[in-house]
């Protein structure tokens, strides 16, 4: 680079570490570390620390690496979107075609590395998630149908399934029952969010089911998904990773989300405006906590299997 | 030659610092892979020497 060029770059044009960083989306990894870390720790096959150490990084690279893919896609609308309006492409810190390439790049090396830390059942969810998210969902479906929301939450709901298939080189009802939980919570969290955050998706012209459909429609949306995720999070207690912590969890967890739904079916939108959202907030927050303490009872439950105490049930 | 340091240089030395660190940080994960793999006797570069020197 010449001494002219170099001195006419203007600070935006000169990334930071920091840049690159938030391209990965790290509180979106946070989620994919701690699930799938309990996935891992939860399967009844003993994995080294340091394995279970570098699989989760690599889950977590994989993880950041379709963000960083998703970002480069959505460009365009994370400049509308106030919300994104700060992301590092939008911000004119990182440009375009820097966000492909570090998402390309850490993508094959996240499932290369994982294959070599685990398996090749691990790499391959590793690398189907990657594409089921960029792809399936960034690409096609997201600003195609109201139901995005839906398709996107499976992408989330895989990390437990392959640090599952990181411990024992499979799938099985248990790692399936936790993807199902992630994947049936998501609607009902973001629905809950959308209900009471005014939204600038319509400008960027991405469907969502309370701009396409109203909030009555997303309100029964709520409640069908509650009931489904009732479902699943108890029949997960009565298999071999579930436990009497869970079991207590879940019941009281899915008691109150219920009746939280109900609350939120329940009412109009110019009842919840009354009281500023005020049951819709209340669920949306229980929906962070329900989904913690979920994983955190599986994890309490193995701990206490692993020193041959109460947990667990067989 | 440039003799003062721009603020430019800074950031971008902070920026391959960063960067040097994460490669330490990659070679040590992939050293740390290759003792847990060879002290559990797996195949690691799947040559299948290992099995047969577990034979013999």
């Amino acid at each position: 680079m010449s001494d002219t060029s170099l001195h006419s770059i203007s600070r935006s044009a000169e990334p930071e570490l920091k840049d690159y960083f938030a391209l990965l989306k790290p509180r979106v990894m946070s989620l994919v570390v701690f699930t799938a870390l309990v996935g891992l720790l939860v399967a009844p096959v003993p994995v080294h620390p340091f394995i279970v150490f570098t699989s989760v990084l690599f889950i977590a690279i994989g993880g950041g690496a379709s963000g960083a893919l998703n970002m480069w896609w959505d460009a365009d609308i994370d400049r509308i979107m106030r919300r994104t309006a700060k992301r590092p492409i939008p911000a004119g810190k990182v440009s375009e075609g820097e966000a492909l390439g570090l998402g390309l790049a850490l993508s094959g090396l996240a499932v290369m590395m994982l294959a070599l830390a685990s398996n090749l059942v691990a790499a391959g969810l590793l690398a189907f998630t990657i594409f089921f998210y960029v792809v399936v969902y960034t690409m096609w479906l997201k600003r195609w149908t109201p139901q995005n929301i839906v398709i996107g939450g499976a992408a989330g709901a895989f990390p437990p399934m392959i640090g599952w298939a990181v411990a024992t080189g499979g799938v099985s009802i248990e790692s399936v029952l936790m993807f199902a939980l992630i994947f049936i919570w998501t609607p009902p969290h973001f629905w809950a969010l959308a209900l009471f955050m005014k939204s600038d998706y319509d400008d960027a012209g991405v469907p969502m089911l309370t701009v396409t459909h109203g909030h009555d429609t997303t309100r029964k949306h709520i409640l069908a998904y509650t009931v489904l995720l009732a479902i699943c999070s108890l029949a997960l207690a009565f298999t071999s990773i579930g436990g009497p912590v869970y079991l207590i969890a879940a019941v009281v967890l899915n008691f109150r989300f219920l009746v939280g739904a109900w609350k939120i079916y329940k009412r109009t939108t110019p009842q919840a405006e009354a009281d500023v959202y005020g049951a819709e907030k209340r669920f949306f927050k229980l929906s962070l906590w329900y989904l913690f303490l979920h994983f955190t009872a599986l994890l309490a439950d193995a701990t206490l299997r692993a020193f041959g105490l109460l947990g667990g049930w067989g | 030659m440039i003799r003062a340091t721009h603020e430019l240089h800074d950031r971008r030395w902070g920026r391959n610092f960063g960067l040097g660190l994460i490669l330490l940080a990659f070679v040590a994960i992939v050293f740390g892979m290759t003792i847990v793999k060879v002290g559990k006797g797996e195949d690691v570069l799947g040559t299948g020497m290992v099995n047969q020197e577990a034979g013999q």
